[in-house]
């Protein structure tokens, strides 16, 4: 069973709701730095107007993943699930629908500047999820959430966030029970009120269940002297890896703020 | 129904996240430490919910249930649905931090406005009454949440038209869907737990 434990916990019909252990240096990197970074470097880029910076991002968040080796699968599936948005964009972007002649009183006219708009979306939004998966995808979730307390987010926001969290798995092992239940009975999902009726009923009795369970936390918590704080147990230790990562990432995240203000574009 | 990152306009992200800011003050102030447990839970549940997919005709739809949200959680909706998203961006790189704003409140605020228009109806006694205003309640959070997701477009850039009405078209079914569930899943909880729709404010 040890052998198994090592792999992916599951791969079949969810997704692991927690993210792999990086084996990387960038899994090392305190939690608290890689969130500070990763949010301003969001803005920046969301807020670029030249397709030059989100490129350098594209570049550096490319950088970034190698160096955080999170493995290959991971980083083509969600790639492609980000850029489906993308291309949903590139579809539709490039046309200007108007009223008044044409079929149907309609006319499609094509539009260059939504099709450069488009490109220009689609590097922002690469350039941000590289980042986000190589800063955020390398950290348990649990260590996040910890740094955000550390970082001053509401308390009452980080302890339910923390039992959110917690929560989330004993309610999925239920769903998956119910499901396993169905199953042996046979149930088979098709587009008819029987399937609809059922998985109203489905989420109806996981809405019940978790309200019965939330009491039962809830008394086990005042049990446990809970009075408002919920105590945290992991406090990171900053180390001379985190320094050189704060210093070089708070020099590109400037020199990029400058070409940002200093207007360059590569035309 | 999530806007990916770099997509909308600077003003935008911040009309957003303003809307969000203030959505989730005042769910957490409504929120006391008794109800916490209870609340972080229910979001569990919808967050699992949200990854069920359920067949229409030859493709599948997978389910948000924020109108149901909205009705049992009034503003507390806002925190419960923003945990869900923070736990996309961080688990899925899914909808990233800047458009968390936008995001939460063009899921939360559908949610709260159906709690108003129809959180009373539901907590009538006779049976057509709270089943109509639970479809109503499925049907138009979808709603409302594409007309705001289309706005949010069309606010960034004179570009986005066509890719506005695709997301409110696309989402059509969706409204249908949410609200046969939504009545559904009233009903049954009506009938199992009655206390939840019970007279008085919700869950307390």
């Amino acid at each position: 069973m040890s052998n198994a434990n090592s792999k992916a916990p599951s791969r079949g019909l969810l997704p692991s709701l927690d993210n792999a252990l990086s084996p990387g240096p960038v899994g090392r990197l305190d939690p608290r730095a890689k969130v500070v970074v990763v949010f301003i470097y969001s803005l920046q880029m969301a807020l670029a107007h030249s397709p030059l910076m989100p490129a350098l991002g594209v570049l550096l968040g490319l950088a970034l993943v190698g160096w955080a080796r999170l493995g290959w699968r991971l980083f083509l599936s969600r790639l492609v699930a980000v850029n489906l948005f993308t291309a949903f964009l590139w579809l539709f972007m490039p046309w200007q629908l108007s009223l008044g002649h044409g079929f149907l009183g309609l006319s499609l006219t094509y539009n260059p500047s939504g099709l450069s708009l488009a490109f220009l979306i689609t590097l922002k939004a690469n350039a941000i999820f590289l980042a986000l998966l190589a800063l955020l995808g390398s950290s348990p979730v649990k260590d996040i959430f910890h740094a955000m307390a550390h970082l001053r987010v509401p308390s009452k926001l980080v302890t339910m966030f923390l039992l959110f969290y917690r929560y989330l798995h004993v309610m999925r092992q239920e769903y998956l029970r119910l499901r396993q239940a169905m199953q042996v009975r046979c149930f088979q999902p098709a587009s008819n009120m029987h399937t609809y009726r059922t998985y109203a009923q489905l989420t109806g009795i996981l809405l019940i269940r978790s309200l019965d369970r939330s009491e039962r936390v809830y008394q086990a918590m005042l049990c446990r002297g809970f009075s408002g704080t919920f105590w945290l147990l992991d406090h990171f230790t900053w180390r001379r890896a985190d320094t050189w990562f704060c210093l070089i990432s708070g020099g590109v995240l400037i020199a990029l703020a400058l070409l940002q203000w200093s207007g360059i574009s590569w035309r | 129904m999530h806007i990916s990152e770099g997509v909308l306009s600077g003003p935008v992200l911040a009309g957003g996240a303003i809307i969000s800011a203030a959505g989730l003050a005042l769910g957490l102030k409504k929120i006391d430490y008794e109800s916490l447990p209870r609340v972080a839970l229910l979001s569990a549940v919808f967050f699992v919910a949200s990854l069920i997919h359920l067949p229409v005709g030859p493709s599948s739809i997978h389910l948000v249930l924020n109108g149901l949200v909205g009705v049992i959680l009034g503003w507390s909706a806002f925190p419960a649905l923003f945990v869900g998203l923070v736990l996309q961006a961080v688990l899925f790189q899914f909808g990233g931090l800047t458009v968390l704003g936008v995001n939460t409140a063009a899921m939360a605020l559908p949610a709260v406005l159906c709690y108003y228009l129809f959180g009373p109806f539901l907590r009538r006694s006779g049976k057509l009454a709270p089943l109509l205003a639970a479809f109503a309640a499925g049907f138009c959070a979808i709603l409302i949440s594409a007309i705001l997701t289309a706005v949010s477009l069309y606010c960034s850039g004179e570009e986005f038209l066509g890719a506005a009405w695709a997301i409110l078209a696309a989402n059509l079914p969706g409204m249908v869907l949410e609200g046969v569930i939504t009545s559904l899943a009233v009903v049954f909880l009506k009938k199992v737990r009655p206390e939840l729709f019970g007279k008085g404010p919700t869950l307390k």
